[in-house]
């Protein structure tokens, strides 16, 4: 391959991307608002975020009680050699709130729910589902990709608290049950040091940007994808690829906005 | 053909898709209330042609109009409402909504569309699968019917709402005998009942001729022949006639274009 058609192709994958970009955009913008040709209702509302975030509750309240356990172990350790293991309830749910939480969960949520959702509706593609409501006059963006958009945005900020919640109660167990810390201590301080808004809600204004953004690229991945057993593999991969990174990403620009300091 | 408007009249229509061209500058009239088969070779674009007339699809240029109403040119809203009450397809898998049971996907478009009681809605499915002989298997999942099956749960739910058109995406590919029998009855047996226009893909020529009041012969993004099967096996060009008897070679060649054969196999080999 000679020079002019290295670049040729890096040109063609740039204008791609861009088209790519462009599609998702026009996805997110006809699909946010309920009604037109056969929109879907509450009851569809309700049986998706049963989907997405009933089923994802075993996940996330597995993987937070064992994230809190872990958080407590190892700030104990930390903070037992300046002596003040008093505040571990404060590390563990502050780290929980802030940072953990949302995050944790849109990672989860974006191998459990986003693959999901990408396969489904790629198999949707695949099978002309989505071309047949079409015909019978449903616009399938308003029918199938709005209530799954907007079930994600509901389920990840209850999910995270859920997260977080269950995290802060597994470094309880370890701290006060394993390593024998004053549990007035370890709540007290949290009670104290823990602030409603700077920390309950900024984590959750993240989990929402989270959820908007991994259920996007989760239904744009499957509504883009390319109708076959390989095509549909590969935009389910993609989705937790790209998804992870997103919130890696966001989560750094989220943080540098909310707490002011860039 | 019938003095009547045609019900589809497509003038001057390209589309190409990528750098290939599908259709050429085409002009075809589908009759009202008749049943016409659009025949030709795999990968002329048959389907696509449906999807250009379900609007699924933009040609480059041309008109497509549909009962008087140009689809390309209709907005979202509007082109959605016209399907709805003018059109429906049947797909070539059948397309049935996997999440729903076989009751449940016939009642789809009704409990979408209309705002018709339950019990009414529990009339009309039961009705439409009636027709196509299925009423017994209204309980049962798409996963546990037959590819024939599935088909005839599709063709109830395409016949769901009463449209005037239906179009049928290769009906025949992959059936038994018999499903194909039933499915033939039933195109059949739709058309003269309810009086609609209907557009067959296929490839299947016996089942064709048997079924079809017209056909249209595609190759090369040009009709290139359209009448009764009986007008075309007579009179026909070579390159229908070819294609109406199956024969391996004539003007449709045998072989994809290719180097000489001897200079191939002879020649200063050793390139490739």
């Amino acid at each position: 391959m000679n020079l002019f058609e290295r670049y040729l192709n890096m040109g063609r994958s740039g204008v791609e991307s861009i088209k790519s970009l462009g599609r998702a955009t026009m996805l997110l913008a006809n699909s946010t608002t309920w009604g037109g040709p056969g929109s879907a209702g509450f009851a569809d509302l309700i049986k998706q975020i049963h989907s997405v975030g009933v089923r994802s509750l075993s996940i996330i309240i597995v993987a937070g009680f064992f994230v809190g356990m872990v958080l407590g172990l190892q700030g104990y350790t930390i903070l037992s050699d300046f002596g003040s293991e008093a505040a571990l309830g404060t590390m563990v749910s502050l780290t929980l709130l802030r940072e953990l939480g949302p995050v944790m969960t849109a990672l989860l949520f974006a191998g459990r729910a986003g693959s999901a959702l990408t396969a489904e509706i790629g198999l949707m593609k695949a099978t002309e589902q989505l071309s047949a409501m079409e015909m019978m006059g449903v616009d399938p963006l308003k029918r199938v990709i709005t209530p799954r958009l907007w079930a994600g945005l509901i389920a990840m900020p209850v999910l995270a608290l859920l997260f977080s919640t269950v995290g802060i109660w597994g470094g309880a167990f370890v701290a006060v049950d394993l390593l024998s810390i004053d549990e007035g201590a370890y709540w007290g301080n949290m009670q104290a040091s823990v602030e409603f808004y700077e920390d309950v809600i900024k984590g959750l204004i993240k989990s929402v940007v989270f959820g908007l953004v991994v259920t996007w690229i989760a239904v744009y991945q499957g509504y883009d994808s390319i109708p076959t057993s390989e095509g549909i593999g590969k935009a389910t991969t993609q989705t937790v690829v790209i998804s992870s990174l997103a919130v890696l990403g966001l989560d750094f620009v989220l943080t540098a906005v909310m707490l002011g300091g860039v | 053909m019938s003095s009547e408007q045609p019900y589809i009249s497509i003038r001057g229509m390209s589309f190409s898709r990528g750098e290939r061209l599908i259709y050429d500058n085409m002009d075809v009239d589908f009759p009202r209330g008749k049943v016409t088969a659009i025949m030709g070779p795999s990968g002329t674009g048959k389907t696509t042609l449906l999807r250009l007339i379900g609007g699924q699809l933009l040609p480059d240029s041309g008109s497509v109009m549909v009962d008087g109403h140009s689809i390309p040119e209709l907005p979202r809203k509007q082109l959605f409402d016209f399907r709805r009450k003018n059109m429906s397809m049947l797909f070539q898998t059948g397309a049935l909504f996997t999440d729903l049971n076989v009751f449940d996907n016939v009642a789809f478009p009704l409990r979408v569309h209309t705002d018709l009681s339950e019990s009414m809605i529990r009339d009309l499915v039961l009705m439409k699968l009636e027709a196509v002989g299925l009423r017994g298997a209204h309980q049962l999942n798409p996963a546990e019917l037959s590819g024939g099956m599935a088909r005839r749960v599709a063709l109830a739910r395409a016949i769901a709402m009463d449209p005037e058109i239906i179009m049928y995406d290769e009906p025949f590919t992959g059936l038994d005998p018999i499903s194909m029998g039933m499915i033939v009855k039933l195109i059949r047996g739709l058309n003269q009942a309810l009086g609609l226009t209907s557009l067959l893909v296929s490839h299947d020529i016996e089942e064709s001729c048997n079924i079809a009041d017209y056909l249209c012969v595609v190759s090369g993004g040009k009709v290139i022949g359209f009448g009764t099967p009986e007008e075309l096996l007579n009179e026909g060009n070579d390159e229908v006639k070819q294609f109406l008897t199956g024969d391996p070679d004539g003007p449709v060649p045998f072989h994809y274009p290719a180097p000489d054969y001897r200079d191939e196999l002879l020649g200063a080999g050793g390139s490739n």
